[in-house]
């Protein structure tokens, strides 16, 4: 007998067209002392169905059928009956630490108030049990910090801070909504070892919901997948993910970029673009290319970049150095990583390859010149030609005001004034057959796109002055796994057959493994090393990358 | 999530919008625009719609002045509001009064909107000491009260034009003193609608490409922060012309020989003691009316366009 | 002063003694000295040091702002708390129709309204002036007499109006934001209480903009003050100074100005130091972000 039953749950949302199912007939349970996994990508409802739970939907959604048995009790027998369980039989932690807790009252008054509301405690007991709580979750001097405000936490001793208030009230069940996703790996991992913790010491059933199928892999018991409100199959995590039966799970489940080994291509089952071959990339005949030369393309030397915390500080005591004396190279033809944790500096050196900031000191040299110290406008639009960008977010790196069309026509013509009508119309659309998008496109809105296919549009545009070094910043951690695939699968077969020279800038380290040659590790803008791919995963040299390898998600520890 | 009847005209887009549905759904939205456009085209046509011209002195006639309105026991039909103590007619003094309010309004909100979202477009785009001073300027022009900076400008104006060209100048001392003390607003909301574009990608997008700084700030970040822009000014607009009449009424706006509904109502108000309340009330409920309708857009046109937009 | 019969001899000797012969600068320098001094000239009009007219005029101002400005706060704090947090009433309704319908209602059209209705059509309160005032020596206060007290309803209520429509809508936008914030929604999870939610969650964070508002709604007030003032012909100084404005009375107009500017750095001062007693997010700093 499952502790918690979830039947035939239903959420939809009342739209202006029609009546959109967040979450259709979902059945779940979950033990107690176990930690169920649900998985899904964006708009799978997932979390619709860890609000659900507790009768939490923002609205116009609402809860339209099943029930929720928690133990004996069915919890969902009236709406307001609910209020009651929440926070008293069943703990909810939300992804975003920094806007979870209510800023003007300290973490003890939001304590006290919850454990309060919920047992009988006077004010000494309640603080007694709050400052036993977060010594539990881990934080030092409890007593002190008792009586901070959120914003003197740090975002990994605040997501503490807020766990320790879902708990406050010994809840059975605890449900976790991407509890990690906003934190760095190497927080991510102390996090979800304290849950792992908790459960067991407090026999807890615990809901985690997630699309990381390597955080999946290492914390869960069993997994929920999710599609589209449906639930698609449910079971022991190791058999999900090693012999996946459902179609849409065998997608996912080989999208994932393995930690462990280089794979030439992804494998996609999806049915939506059905060609798994190499793409027939168009602008081929229009693209001069180059002979690759064994030479160095891109040349950065001691490069430091700070940043004035604050315009009105006396001294420069308050500026941060975002990039520290940092020195590298990238061949021509090779596509060079660059990882690192946030704020490591890693977009910065971006920013300043491609002439959006300005180093503080130390140059880059491209093709043999110093970019970094050009003045001349005309001299800078030789390089700007030559050095183009893809970035992480495909909502805003299109601005939603043009045609798609204008968007990619805006490059064209600026560095070639004299193209004709018709051979820039016909340029586009070769520009956006080889991204996989049909000529129709043109004519459309970057809103009637996903956001996979807006990433293409965003290559299609940096394709289009025919550079030799393109910079993605992160350009597939916005997006889904299935289509991160499709998207980093595009990006190969566009550096092999153009010859493209790409740096590839990433905190995703499976992600780096399967697209670069050769990575440097950042951290806090310093290059701690600089190595071949294959060299850096199997023998790291540096403390900080052997710490991040052992910290990473891995999807393989099902099998171990 | 791709939409396959892309061939979809301009018209089709807008019948789509969210924006469309919105406005037919709600009948403040309608009920306002609808009024508006009446008093919009029955002042700016006033000279087809009444039969009366109230400035011109060989059709007044004094035995006609405080007539009552057309309802009350002396009233006249031909003067359905009744007339004013010269004999002018009130429905037409009004919309002639209304024009010059509108002109007044329309104007000062332009001049202030030109000169807040030049000034804030490019204090968020270039930054630095530009923006510092920009920003600090705003500030302080924010804390000095509307009505004061416009009776300020209006004071000064005075003590440097001759009564005799003032009266002249009068018009557009108003429409400066007003979009002088509006362009704050515009300016705040411009800089921060810039700052929050400038940061998205696809302005690097269009730096990396080469793209001049002109060309991304009007091409590229104009057409983007124009909606809150557009709810400000239809808000501004209602202020603008509640201004013009505070100030009209205070007596150092619109002159008398010209009147505007705010010269109206402090002209009737002499006359509110002795009875004649009808010379005051009408242009008054007049002026709540068109105020009232513009703010009602105003409102809806904040919920709808931009829902997290403050102040 | 100035009138058409004024000879061209007397208007030099007038300018002689009022030192507007002299340059700028000098005048300039001349007037910041005096300024600092509490000396303003003399007026060009009314023929009486301008010093002695502030003086005369303030209480009258000082008491309608005062009491208009706690009409308008707290009524208008109290609506639109009321109505940020009760969004789908049918009293939040009418409250926000009527707001709406203050935003768009001029306040000499308020003003005028009032005098219509409760002084010509029923009589029972003064159209214009202070009634009897009681002199301190150094205050001149309406608040000790019944006819005074009755003849300040009208103008305070007159002049709070427009602010007070202006604080509704400003509170429920705030609370209707925070009401939407993650914090809440993490409130509601645990089971905290709705109104503890509401009341204490909500209410605190979402009262910290009404300080600055409160700071803005007074230096608004003063300035708003002129249209009432001369509205109900109220002794104050917005009356002087738009009187002033008329006749180009620049000792006057200068001396309110200065006066105004003031109030608002005062004003400021105050919001500032109420910020950081309220908000911990400024009072504790440092060590932000520690472990």
């Amino acid at each position: 007998m499952s502790f918690l039953k979830i039947n035939n749950l239903s959420v939809d949302y009342q739209m202006r067209k029609e009546t959109v199912y967040a979450a259709k007939n979902v059945n779940i349970e979950v033990n107690k002392g176990e930690i169920l996994g649900l998985v899904g990508e964006s708009g799978s409802g997932k979390s619709t169905v860890g609000n659900a739970i507790i009768n939490l939907i923002d609205e116009p959604g609402k809860v339209s059928g099943g029930s929720v048995v928690l133990g004996d009790l069915n919890i969902h027998e009236n709406s307001e009956s609910i209020v009651k369980y929440r926070g008293n039989k069943i703990g909810l932690i939300f992804q975003d630490p920094q806007t979870s807790l209510n800023p003007i009252l300290t973490i003890g008054e939001q304590l006290i108030e919850t454990i309060q509301t919920h047992l009988k405690l006077s004010k000494e007991e309640a603080k007694n049990k709050s400052v036993n709580l977060l010594k539990e979750v881990g934080i030092k001097d409890a007593e002190k910090r008792f009586d901070n405000y959120p914003h003197q936490f740090s975002g990994g001793m605040r997501q503490r801070v807020v766990i320790s208030l879902a708990l406050c009230c010994e809840p059975e069940l605890l449900i976790a909504d991407e509890p990690t996703t906003a934190l760095d790996v190497s927080i991510q991992s102390q996090i979800l070892e304290l849950i792992k913790k908790l459960t067991k010491e407090r026999n807890l059933a615990v809901i985690l919901i997630t699309h990381d199928m390597g955080v999946i892999a290492e914390t869960t018991d069993r997994v929920a997948v999710m599609k589209s409100g449906d639930l698609v199959e449910v079971g022991i995590t190791k058999d999900i993910l090693t012999n996946p039966q459902k179609n849409y799970t065998k997608s996912l489940v080989s999208s994932v970029p393995p930690t462990n080994k280089k794979i030439s291509r992804f494998v996609i089952i999806d049915n939506e673009n059905k060609d798994n071959k190499l793409n027939n990339i168009k602008i081929l005949n229009r693209w001069q290319k180059r002979e690759i030369k064994i030479q160095d393309l891109v040349q950065v030397k001691n490069l430091s970049k700070s940043f004035d915390d604050n315009f009105f500080s006396e001294s420069s005591k308050n500026s941060v150095m975002a990039v520290n004396d940092v020195s590298f190279e990238i061949k021509e033809g090779e596509t060079f990583g660059l990882v690192g944790e946030s704020g490591s500096g890693k977009s910065t050196i971006a920013k300043i390859i491609v002439n959006l900031f300005k180093p503080s000191s130390g140059d880059i040299f491209f093709d043999e010149v110093c970019i970094t110290k050009i003045k001349q406008k005309s001299e800078l639009m030789k390089f700007r030609k030559q050095i183009q960008m893809i970035f992480q977010d495909p909502y805003s790196s299109l601005n939603s005001r043009l045609k798609v069309k204008d968007i990619i026509t805006e490059p064209i013509k600026l560095h070639n004034p004299n193209i004709s009508n018709s051979d820039l119309n016909s340029y586009i659309f070769d520009l956006l057959e080889s991204v996989e998008l049909n000529q129709k496109s043109a004519d459309r809105y970057p809103h009637e796109f996903s956001g996979g296919q807006r990433q293409r549009i965003s290559i299609a545009r940096a394709l289009a002055t025919q550079p030799r070094l393109l910079v993605c910043d992160e350009p597939t951690s916005a997006l889904d796994v299935s289509i991160q695939a499709q998207i980093l699968n595009l990006l190969k077969d566009l550096q092999e057959q153009l010859n493209l020279t790409i740096l590839f800038i990433s905190h995703d380290l499976p992600v780096v493994r399967q697209m670069c040659d050769r990575i440097g590790v950042l951290k806090d803008g310093k290059l701690c090393e600089v190595t071949n791919t294959e060299v850096l995963f199997v023998k790291p040299h540096h403390e900080y990358t052997k710490e991040l390898l052992r910290l990473m998600p891995k999807i393989e520890s099902i099998y171990e | 999530m791709q939409v396959d009847n892309n061939s979809l005209t301009t018209w089709g887009r807008i019948k789509d919008s969210d924006i469309y549905h919105n406005f037919i759904k709600s009948p403040t939205a309608i009920v306002s625009s609808v009024i508006l456009f009446i008093i919009f085209f029955c002042s700016f046509f006033v000279e087809l719609i009444t039969p009366y011209n109230p400035f011109d002195p060989s059709s007044l006639s004094l035995m006609d002045a405080f007539t009552p309105p057309s309802w009350t026991e002396e009233g006249l039909a031909k003067f359905i509001l009744g007339t004013d103590g010269q004999g002018r007619d009130m429905l037409s003094t009004i919309l002639y009064g209304s024009r010059i309010s509108l002109i007044v309004g329309f104007s000062a909100i332009i001049f202030s909107l030109v000169l807040g979202v030049g000034l804030g477009l490019t204090a968020g785009f270039f930054g630095g000491k530009y923006e510092m001073i920009v920003m600090r300027l705003t500030d302080v022009q924010l804390t000095v009260p509307s009505i004061l900076m416009a009776l300020l400008v209006d004071g000064i104006a005075r003590g440097l034009i001759s009564r005799e060209m003032h009266d002249d100048m009068a018009i557009y001392v108003l429409i400066f003193a007003i979009g002088i003390s509006e362009w704050p607003q515009f300016a705040r909301v411009s800089r921060a609608a810039t700052l929050v574009e400038k940061n998205k990608d696809y302005v690097s997008a269009s730096t990396i490409i080469g793209v001049s700084n002109l060309i991304i700030m009007f091409k590229h970040i104009l057409p983007n922060i124009l909606r809150p822009v557009l709810v400000i000014g239809t808000i501004g607009l209602a202020l603008a012309i509640i201004a013009e009449s505070t100030l009209s009424f205070l007596g150092v706006g619109v002159p008398p020989t010209t009147p505007s509904l705010g010269t109206l109502i402090r002209l009737g108000n002499d006359f509110l003691f002795s009875g004649e309340w009808w010379i005051t009330f009408f242009p008054a409920i007049f002026l709540v009316i068109l105020a009232f309708s513009i703010n009602l857009l105003g409102d809806w046109m904040r919920d709808t366009l931009n829902p997290k937009l403050k102040k | 002063m100035v009138g058409e019969e004024t000879s061209d001899e007397e208007r030099a000797e007038l300018r002689e003694t009022l030192g507007l012969m002299d340059p700028i600068h000098i005048q300039f320098t001349r007037f910041v000295i005096n300024a600092s001094q509490g000396e303003f000239g003399i007026s060009y009009q009314l023929r009486r040091p301008v010093s002695e007219l502030i003086v005369e005029r303030l209480p009258a101002t000082i008491e309608l702002v005062v009491i208009s400005a706690l009409i308008a706060l707290v009524s208008g704090t109290l609506l639109g708390v009321y109505t940020g947090i009760n969004r789908k009433g049918f009293l939040s309704d009418i409250i926000l129709a009527v707001s709406l319908l203050g935003v768009s209602l001029p306040t000499f059209v308020i003003g005028i309204l009032f005098i219509y209705l409760f002084a010509v059509i029923l009589g029972i309160l003064p159209s214009f002036g202070r009634g009897e005032v009681v002199d301190l020596g150094f205050w001149t206060t309406g608040f000790l007499t019944i006819s005074g007290l009755k003849a300040i309803i009208l103008p305070s209520v007159t002049l709070s109006l427009f602010q007070m429509t202006y604080i509704i809508r400003l509170v429920r936008a705030e609370m209707m934001e925070i009401l939407q914030t993650d914090y809440i929604k993490f409130a509601r999870a645990r089971g905290i209480d709705e109104k503890s939610i509401k009341y204490k969650h909500a209410l605190k964070n979402g009262l910290i903009p009404v300080i600055t508002i409160a700071g803005i709604n007074i230096g608004t007030l003063i300035a708003f003050s002129i249209i009432t003032e001369t509205v109900f012909q109220w002794p104050g100084m917005g009356f002087l100074f738009i009187q002033a404005v008329q006749f180009v009375d620049i000792p006057i107009m200068s001396a309110y100005l200065v006066f105004i500017a003031f109030v608002f750095v005062m004003i400021n001062f105050i919001v500032d130091i109420l910020y950081y007693f309220i908000d911990p997010r400024i009072r504790v700093k440092g060590d932000s972000a520690s472990g």
